[in-house]
């Protein structure tokens, strides 16, 4: 379970949490969303402790987390953009990571699935945008953790490696896994959610299921209830 | 820490830099002794090189690994180790390698010279050491102005003015002074200013050692006194630790609050 409590965030003088209140529970799949600029990358950053909060707390399975770093090897993580080191191949970034986190990987599995074997002997500086992206999945999916994280998943995958990603998710959901995606991609929400998160001006301003944010927006689909809550900023 | 530091140097030895670097001291080297024949006046000309290239490189290196390292510190940070570990790893990293190609590129043709067999080796043993000092000050003060000042252009202004103020613009402000208060006794003054600067320090301590101390005048006598004698060198050797140290903890701190 994640706690979050009043967090409160600045960059300069831009605020981006202002006095965050969210709980999540464990098990299922959370879509944050929320315009761009709304804070959520950041959110995501404070629960890895890449972003230090100006004030508040997190507590991650009753224990606050901030300040820490074992926690993360209970935790998985997908980088918005997928950026790696351009001198080592993929077969020595995977090696690396593994490397680093002393825990049972099942790699082999996904690469298999995401087709990466031709391109394991490459540069990661000479991969596509598409393929850099699987390598980041595999990085992400090889570890057996309770939580993980997923910013902006879908970025320049082919539509196959979409499906694969989407079974992916439902079979770490199927674990009990919590997962928390964000993502501008309403079809995905639509399909995989259990519950929404929509961040407005640094806050929580909905928390619910796909069906009730439908109902409280007088809305039928997603994408225009979803679009009904951003245009309030705009207005 | 030291599986960063094992990764920041396999990373580096990848990139093309530190074989430049390297070949360029071993070429260096190579010419001095080999065109030249005599070891002193090869010694003083490296000396000349190391006290001015060693931070310019130390600094432009640590810059540029900070900046293009990037994305693999935001690997690393969602990973399980501690911030402090991953950049102190980094740190070591880049300083052991720029050390590692100093000693080598300058030791390979000392070595086939038959340096170990004169005396000159303790001369030769005082450069590397001042090599090394070097290094590792100057690639820490690169890491705190890139931790500092997130702009890469910036960044990179400021590490080279930084270079120029301890290698060209803080002598010339010594010697106006000197110039401007030459009536009275500043020496003791010349004394703690040649203290301050690492760069200076590491020239004074190298030409005294060499026993270039005649170039020096009358300040140079006093400067001899101070650092000919144990506690001089101590108080040189203790100087260049804390400008380690001191940039050192000035990132760690820095560290604790940053954002990436």
């Amino acid at each position: 379970m994640i706690q979050i409590e009043k967090l409160h965030k600045k960059f300069g003088k831009l605020t981006v949490l202002d006095g965050l209140d969210l709980t999540i529970q464990k098990g299922g799949i959370f879509a944050i969303l929320g315009p761009n600029g709304s804070g959520k990358t950041t959110l995501i950053k404070c629960l890895l402790g890449m972003v230090v909060p100006d004030k508040g707390n997190i507590i991650l399975d009753g224990k606050p987390i901030l300040k820490q770093w074992k926690y993360r090897n209970d935790l998985n993580y997908l980088p918005q953009i997928a950026n790696f080191p351009v001198n080592l191949s993929v077969k020595e970034l995977i090696a690396m990571v593994k490397n680093l986190r002393p825990k049972a990987s099942n790699e082999q599995e996904l690469i298999d699935l995401f087709g990466l074997n031709p391109f394991m002997k490459k540069k990661l500086g000479n991969l596509s945008g598409g393929t850099k992206q699987k390598v980041n999945l595999v990085l992400t999916f090889m570890f057996d953790s309770d939580l993980i994280i997923l910013d902006e998943p879908t970025t320049g995958l082919d539509p196959i490696a979409l499906i694969y990603l989407k079974e992916l998710i439902a079979k770490e959901k199927a674990k009990g896994k919590t997962i928390l995606i964000t993502t501008h991609i309403m079809s995905l929400v639509d399909q995989m959610a259990d519950e929404i998160v929509f961040l407005l001006d640094g806050k929580i301003y909905f928390k619910g299921s796909v069906s009730a944010l439908k109902t409280q927006t007088e809305q039928d689909s997603l994408e225009h209830a979803i679009a009904h809550l951003i245009s309030k900023q705009y207005a | 820490m030291l599986k960063i530091l094992k990764y920041s140097i396999y990373d580096l030895l990848r990139s093309r830099w530190s074989y430049v670097y390297f070949f360029f001291y071993l070429i260096l080297g190579f010419v001095l002794f080999f065109l030249n024949n005599n070891l002193d006046k090869a010694i003083t000309t490296i000396m000349n090189i190391i006290v001015i290239l060693t931070p310019l490189i130390g600094t432009i290196f640590g810059v540029m690994y900070y900046y293009n390292s990037k994305e693999f510190t935001e690997l690393l940070l969602a990973q399980p180790i501690k911030r402090s570990t991953i950049f102190m790893g980094q740190y070591l990293g880049i300083s052991l390698s720029l050390t590692l190609s100093l000693v080598l590129g300058l030791g390979i043709p000392f070595a086939l010279y038959g340096l170990f067999r004169s005396a000159a080796i303790f001369d030769f043993s005082l450069l590397l050491l001042v090599g090394f000092f070097l290094n590792f000050i100057f690639v820490a003060l690169a890491f705190n102005i890139a931790i500092t000042v997130d702009n890469k252009i910036k960044g990179f202004g400021y590490a080279i003015l930084m270079w120029l103020f301890f290698a060209v613009i803080y002598d010339g402000i010594f010697m106006i002074t000197q110039n401007i208060y030459n009536e009275y006794p500043i020496d003791k003054f010349s004394l703690a200013a040649t203290m301050i600067n690492p760069i200076d320090l590491s020239r004074i301590l190298i030409m005294l050692k060499l026993n270039l101390s005649a170039l020096l005048g009358y300040t140079g006598a006093i400067f001899k006194q101070f650092f000919g004698s144990n506690l001089g060198f101590f108080i040189s050797m203790a100087v260049l630790i804390l400008w380690i140290v001191l940039p050192v903890l000035r990132m760690r701190v820095k560290l604790k609050k940053k954002d990436f």
